[in-house]
């Protein structure tokens, strides 16, 4: 009996027939008449996002670079937190001294299973869809950090901002991602009743800080 | 070979479950009440979005292509996977796949393993083979922990409690999770449910995922949710194992750009789902050091070979086609008797057993065109439907009157909104399926728009006079 994979591929070559040689032609030939990229001036695009962010349930705040300290402060003070962790590589001018920041340095899951919540920052967004994207780099950290504790605040830079699907995902892949996050609103669920209720197993809590110089 | 989906083989056919069902009043106010909330959903987004015939086309084009050339694809897959540091197995059944599965978690000695909703699974019976190895599987889903903990079968692919209300809920979890008190709320509800899954997230080693897509050119993984439950079990376990159907791999990262917009808004109405994971192999220092993949054929390979319901395999199991059947709509999940349900179970479950088992599925549809209209990667669900028939009748199924009987509905229902003269016809589609004084095999497609006690009430006779008529007198 030959191994299940030569037996496998055996029984597709069989049942597909007779095809062109060419794959890559074959493939070069669907037809993608979709949008590859939004049409949105900068400012439209900014309040798209968060129109979307907040039909979604994520918290939004406006600030300049200059002011991006006293906006982190005053984003985790409205939610009560005093202590956040942050990814090894998150710039550290960007932090108030209001308050403690504890950098994710552990291997373990239980220090973020009892921390307040996390800041980071993000690969793009998305503002067709509301959503952030992770690329997980030394500025957004493990998945994890983004996923075990109850608060996440996300810092996005105008810049990174696009309109549409295709070019947030182009942008991730030129940065050669091999782990990628996108996050719209907080966890949710609509299994009972169909009534959906935010926060189930990821963070409870997302606040966006929209950097726009 | 054992072909097995879910527990469809034991199930009762169609008509006899769809009878029962749609006795229970309360599943179908919820059954009702949740499809016609997501058909609401989605109609708003996908209304939002300018290019979506458009996406719908190359989505189609994307995944006719792949299946052209998916051995090319499997292959390029599996040696992505590896170099990223993943292992790929490769399993023609359901019994393969989870003596696969078991094998792996058993050398590492793991006795508990925590699941993302995985309909793959479902279909190869994971759960139960687990539970005879002596490990314990964990449902990780909301909708799939109340369908594990409630001891029942899912009825819906993207919302499978939604014949559960929130008194039962919170009954089943007061009872599972030993809870002193707990209200209905579904707020308390879904508390109740991160807090009981939170410690066993953080503790199992073990945990299984399905996959979304398959990515060839990355050798990547891509998993879409809405709770962060599926994000734990990818991320947080030692070894992770993600089963997929062969059918899953897309050929490049690109052609996610398709998906991911179409996926969202036709499964639960959203620009967006909370959270897609993407992962490539093992990375150090983030998630799991043991990455295994299994693919799975399970019988696919011969719904390839039929050229004329191939497109069958393209399907993204949005589940929008069930929320916009008459038929599901009527009867709710569980008459289908498979875990794939709704337009696309009755395509997919009888070709997935090679026609032994689900022979009434393809007759569980009034051939409205609704399913094709919605689906997001235009599989052409009435006309597979009318080939499966077809090939049903060449094999000899069904009996020569019950036959007759669908043809002449079949007529009827073509013009599918006009339901008072369907419910007529109903009527008098009625005596062939009846025996010993009680309804059998009374085809779905009259299911989906009477109402049995009405089937009840109607006199023999006139009937009996219609049909030697149109028989000229020929019973069986
Ligand atoms: S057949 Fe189409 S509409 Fe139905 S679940 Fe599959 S992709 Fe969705």
């Amino acid at each position: 009996m030959s191994d299940a994979k030569t037996e496998i591929l055996e029984r597709i070559r069989r049942a597909v027939g007779p095809r062109p040689p060419e794959r890559t032609v074959d493939y070069a030939a669907t037809e993608r008449h979709y949008r590859h990229s939004g049409t949105l001036d900068g400012a439209a695009r900014l309040d798209m996002l968060e129109e979307r962010l907040r039909d979604y349930g994520a918290g939004v705040y406006r600030t300049s670079r200059a002011d991006l300290p006293a906006a982190i402060a005053q984003a985790a003070a409205a939610r009560g937190k005093r202590r956040l962790t942050i990814p090894a590589g998150l710039p550290r001018e960007w932090l108030p001294d209001t308050i403690e920041f504890v950098p994710d340095e552990s291997d373990s899951y239980a220090g973020l299973d009892c921390g307040e919540g996390a800041l980071t920052a993000c690969a793009a967004a998305i503002a067709m869809t509301g959503s952030i994207v992770l690329a997980h780099s030394p500025t957004e950290g493990r998945r994890a950090l983004t996923l075990v504790p109850d608060y996440h605040l996300c810092v996005v830079f105008a810049a990174q901002v696009v309109e549409t699907v295709p070019e947030a995902l182009r942008r991730v892949a030129a940065a050669g991602a091999r782990l990628i996050t996108t996050i719209a609103g907080p966890s949710a669920t609509a299994d009972i009743e169909m009534i959906r209720i935010q926060g189930v197993h990821g963070p409870r809590r997302l606040d966006v800080i929209l950097v726009v110089d | 070979m054992s072909v097995r989906v879910g527990e469809a083989a034991h199930a009762p056919a169609f008509p006899k479950a769809a009878k029962r069902l749609l006795e229970n009043a309360q599943l179908r106010r919820n059954v009702r009440r949740a499809t016609d909330t997501i058909r609401a959903k989605r109609a708003k987004v996908v209304a939002e979005m300018a290019d979506w015939q458009e996406l719908r086309a190359a989505a189609h084009e994307i995944k006719e292509h792949t299946l052209r050339y998916l051995d090319f694809y499997l292959e390029r897959f599996e040696a992505n996977c590896t170099r990223a540091g993943g292992q790929v197995h490769w399993a023609r059944d359901a019994d393969e796949a989870n003596r696969i599965a078991i094998g792996l978690i058993q050398a590492r000695g793991q006795r508990e393993v925590i699941k993302v909703k995985t309909m793959t699974s479902d279909e190869t019976g994971l759960n139960r083979a687990l539970e005879a190895a002596g490990i314990t599987p964990h449902e990780t889903d909301l909708a799939d922990m109340i369908v594990q903990l409630g001891e029942d079968k899912p009825s819906h692919i993207v919302v499978p409690a939604l014949h559960r209300n929130r008194s039962e809920i919170r009954e089943i979890f007061l009872r599972k999770m030993k809870l002193a008190e707990l209200s209905d709320r579904p707020e308390d509800l879904t508390g109740a449910a991160r807090g009981y899954l939170r410690e066993k997230f953080l503790r199992v080693k073990a945990g299984f995922s399905g996959a979304n897509f398959a990515i060839a050119e990355t050798g990547s993984i891509c998993v879409v949710e809405s709770e962060g439950n599926g994000r734990m079990c990818v991320t947080l376990p030692e070894i992770l194992i993600t089963m997929l159907g062969v059918e899953k791999v897309i050929p490049t990262f690109r052609d996610l750009e398709v998906f991911l917009q179409l996926l969202p808004r036709s499964a639960t109405g959203e620009r967006m789902n909370p959270y897609n994971s993407i992962w490539t192999g093992v990375s150090a220092g983030d998630g799991p050091r043991e990455f295994h993949v299994i693919l799975l054929d399970n019988n696919r390979t011969a719904v390839l070979a039929d050229a004329e319901s191939r497109e069958t395999l393209d399907c993204i199991r949005c589940g929008a086609c069930l929320n916009a059947c008459p038929v599901y709509r009527q009867t709710g999940g569980h008459a289908y008797g498979s875990i794939y349900s709704g337009p696309i179970g009755a395509i997919l479950s009888p070709q997935l057993q090679s026609m032994d088992h689900s022979k009434s599925l393809p007759y569980a549809s009034s051939l409205c065109g609704a399913c094709y209209e919605v689906c997001p990667v235009k599989i052409n669900i009435p006309e597979i439907l009318i080939h499966l028939r077809a090939k049903l009748v060449e094999s000899g199924y069904p009996p020569l009157v019950e036959r007759a009987a669908m043809k002449v509905a079949s007529v009827a229902f073509s013009g599918a909104d006009s339901l008072a003269a369907a419910q007529g016809l109903a009527r008098l589609c009625q005596w062939p399926f009846e025996h010993d004084g009680q309804l059998r095999n009374l085809p779905g497609l009259l299911g989906g728009w009477t109402d049995f006690r009405d089937l009840a009430a109607i006199p023999k006779e006139s009937f009996r006079d219609w049909w030697s008529k149109r028989t000229g007198g020929q019973d069986e």
